[in-house]
């Protein structure tokens, strides 16, 4: 019964199917971000005429992406995105793992409590706060500037980013960090020694600090909506009606709003869904 | 769990590790949160002087014509985006973790692709969507022409009735790969042991998928659900890219957090006010507060957690 071709073709149909419906999906999933992508590469009667075709040798046109350069005000939002992200992203990390670490390591009067108020910020959101971030920020003379942006975009991952750090860190051998300090090393040591032993977690974490700021739509909008100020995603936002008609530039511009992120993701993916199953495996 | 740390005076080296992270997230996310509650119960008089106003601006919420309508409108609009998202986004972020959980070097590739989306700005994905589904440019309609469903098309994102739950699939389109993710580490670490066990006793895949596996990933049921519930009483993005402050045609896709942004910022025809934005905040800060208590002591006391 077992090796007749009628039970082989329901064995191979039901090995198929699982694949046939991830590639239907996995298709639906890419195909809009495909067309942009393949559009912002070809002249604009091709974009209306052949919208599925990849470009060719006489569609191929760069004229989008020309007209995106003369405005130089795309590679400021780019520079502001960048220095926000990167700046919150390394503040977070550095101030997140001291107190991780010290959440983890010490067990000292209202840890627990301390952990508790902490940990308050994963699941309310900061935007419900905003009318006192606004009437912060114009007291502290931080409208406009990328230093409010990154104070806040600080304030909002630190919560996160200690809650797993703190379980990370108390894997830590202790009698590593309890060596070094028969040795006579200061408690700043230790902490530098346990750093790189996190290193995986603090870099999936990195990630998922990363691609919130850089999208975050909201804050730009509010603090910081000055055009000197303002980060791709804000750019993109306000910016791209100005060309409403020019599809070229339209489709260039989403692109290079796209492919920074992409490319991280692309190179970071294992990493990052590792990270997500690794906790749930332990 | 570490039994030899030290109990005494408070030591200035613990102080210096928490005393950054403390202090930024009390000054500039606890304290504008509590400062926003406070001014929920304040006025601003014309000379921008505040005063206690007590319930004033709760009750001008709910009776009066120009906040109340709106303010319901947007709370009915919020629950119909929520409902999408429950109703269509968790159970295809199931499915397909499902499938991607049988493993192989093949489904990597699809779990890359699928969670793509998923990391783009939503503001981008907003012009992507308005760029696909416009009939000047007309590739969706060619798409359904192409599986003979060209009547089906028409301006969507146009029209009151189909406007909001149009928005709300763009988003239940991007934002799937979270679900799936959160239940694909759930159904891996179920033990080869017990999905075996089932099928040596003769049970269909279909069968051990909801009398084993789903059972023991309940819990991921309840996280995806909160998740869920937060992020879509706290959208804005989406909405104001594809339809403005606005939130056209005639309201139809207004949800809380463009609600909130109006009332905080104005729009045409009236000022902005921070102290009813404030308010707003308040109502959208006790709907989640609500949203996540009832998962707490609700579902996540009852739900057993299983060691595995």
């Amino acid at each position: 019964m077992k090796s007749t071709p009628l039970y082989r073709l329901q064995q191979f149909i039901g090995k198929s199917i699982p694949i046939i419906l991830l590639t239907i999906y996995s298709l639906i999933a890419v195909f809009p971000i495909v067309m942009i992508l393949i559009n912002s590469f070809k002249d604009k009667s091709a974009i209306f005429g052949a919208p599925f075709q990849f470009p060719n040798m006489e569609t191929f046109s760069l004229i989008g992406y020309e007209t995106v350069a003369k405005r130089a005000t795309f590679s400021i939002y780019f520079l502001n995105s960048s220095i926000v992200t990167f700046t919150a992203l390394l503040l977070t990390l550095f101030i997140g793992a001291m107190a991780a670490f010290a959440l983890a390591e010490y067990d000292f009067r209202g840890n627990a409590l301390l952990a508790l108020y902490l940990s308050i910020g994963i699941m309310i959101p900061i935007r419900l706060g905003t009318v006192g971030i606004l009437r912060l920020m114009v007291a502290l003379k931080l409208v406009n500037t990328l230093t409010g942006l990154i104070l806040i975009y600080v304030a909002q991952a630190l919560p996160m980013t200690i809650f797993i750090l703190s379980q990370f860190m108390r894997q830590v051998p202790k009698d590593l960090k309890d060596a070094m300090r028969i040795d006579g090393a200061s408690e700043y040591r230790i902490f530098g020694m346990v750093l790189p032993l996190v290193r995986p977690a603090i870099g999936a974490i990195g990630i998922f600090t990363m691609i919130p700021i850089w999208n975050d739509l909201w804050f730009p909008l509010i603090i910081s909506p000055s055009a000197k100020t303002a980060t791709v995603t804000l750019g993109v936002q306000q910016f791209l009606g100005q060309w409403v008609s020019d599809w070229n530039a339209v489709l260039s511009s989403l692109t290079l709003a796209m492919i920074p992120i992409l490319i991280v993701y692309l190179i970071f993916s294992r990493q990052m869904i590792r990270s997500i199953t690794a906790g749930a495996v332990k | 769990m570490q039994p030899s740390r030290r109990r005494s005076s408070f030591p200035v080296h613990i102080a210096v590790f928490l005393a950054p992270a403390v202090l930024l997230y009390t000054l500039f996310m606890v304290f504008p949160l509590i400062n926003s509650l406070r001014l929920s119960f304040f006025g601003i008089s014309d000379q921008n002087q505040l005063y206690f106003a007590g319930l004033k601006n709760y009750i001008k919420l709910f009776t009066d014509s120009n906040f109340a309508p709106f303010f319901w409108r947007a709370l009915r609009n919020n629950f119909v985006f929520f409902a999408v998202h429950m109703l269509v986004q968790n159970p295809i972020g199931l499915l397909l973790a499902a499938l991607l959980a049988e493993g192989g070097r093949i489904r990597n590739f699809f779990r890359t692709v699928i969670f793509m989306p998923t990391v783009l700005s939503v503001v981008i994905i907003g012009f992507i969507w308005q760029l696909i589904l416009n009939p000047l440019w007309g590739v969706a309609e060619s798409m359904l022409k192409a599986i003979s469903l060209g009547s089906w098309f028409g301006p969507w994102l146009g029209k009151p009735e189909t406007a909001l739950v149009t928005v709300s699939l763009i988003s239940v389109w991007q934002f799937v790969g979270i679900p799936m993710i959160l239940f694909y580490a759930a159904l891996i670490s179920i033990p080869d042991e017990l999905t075996e066990a089932a099928r040596v006793d003769g049970a269909t895949s279909w069968d051990t998928f909801w009398r084993v596996k789903f059972p023991l990933i309940l819990p991921t049921v309840g996280i995806v659900s909160v998740l869920t519930f937060v992020g879509n009483f706290n959208a804005f993005d989406l909405i104001y890219t594809m339809k403005g402050a606005n939130a056209g045609p005639d309201f139809a896709t207004d949800i809380m957090g463009t609600f909130f942004y109006r009332t905080f910022f104005g729009q045409q025809l009236q000022l902005g006010n921070p102290t009813m934005g404030a308010t707003v905040a308040a109502m959208m800060f006790l709907i989640i507060l609500t949203g996540v208590m009832l998962y707490m002591f609700l579902w996540a006391r009852r739900v057993q957690t299983y060691e595995l």
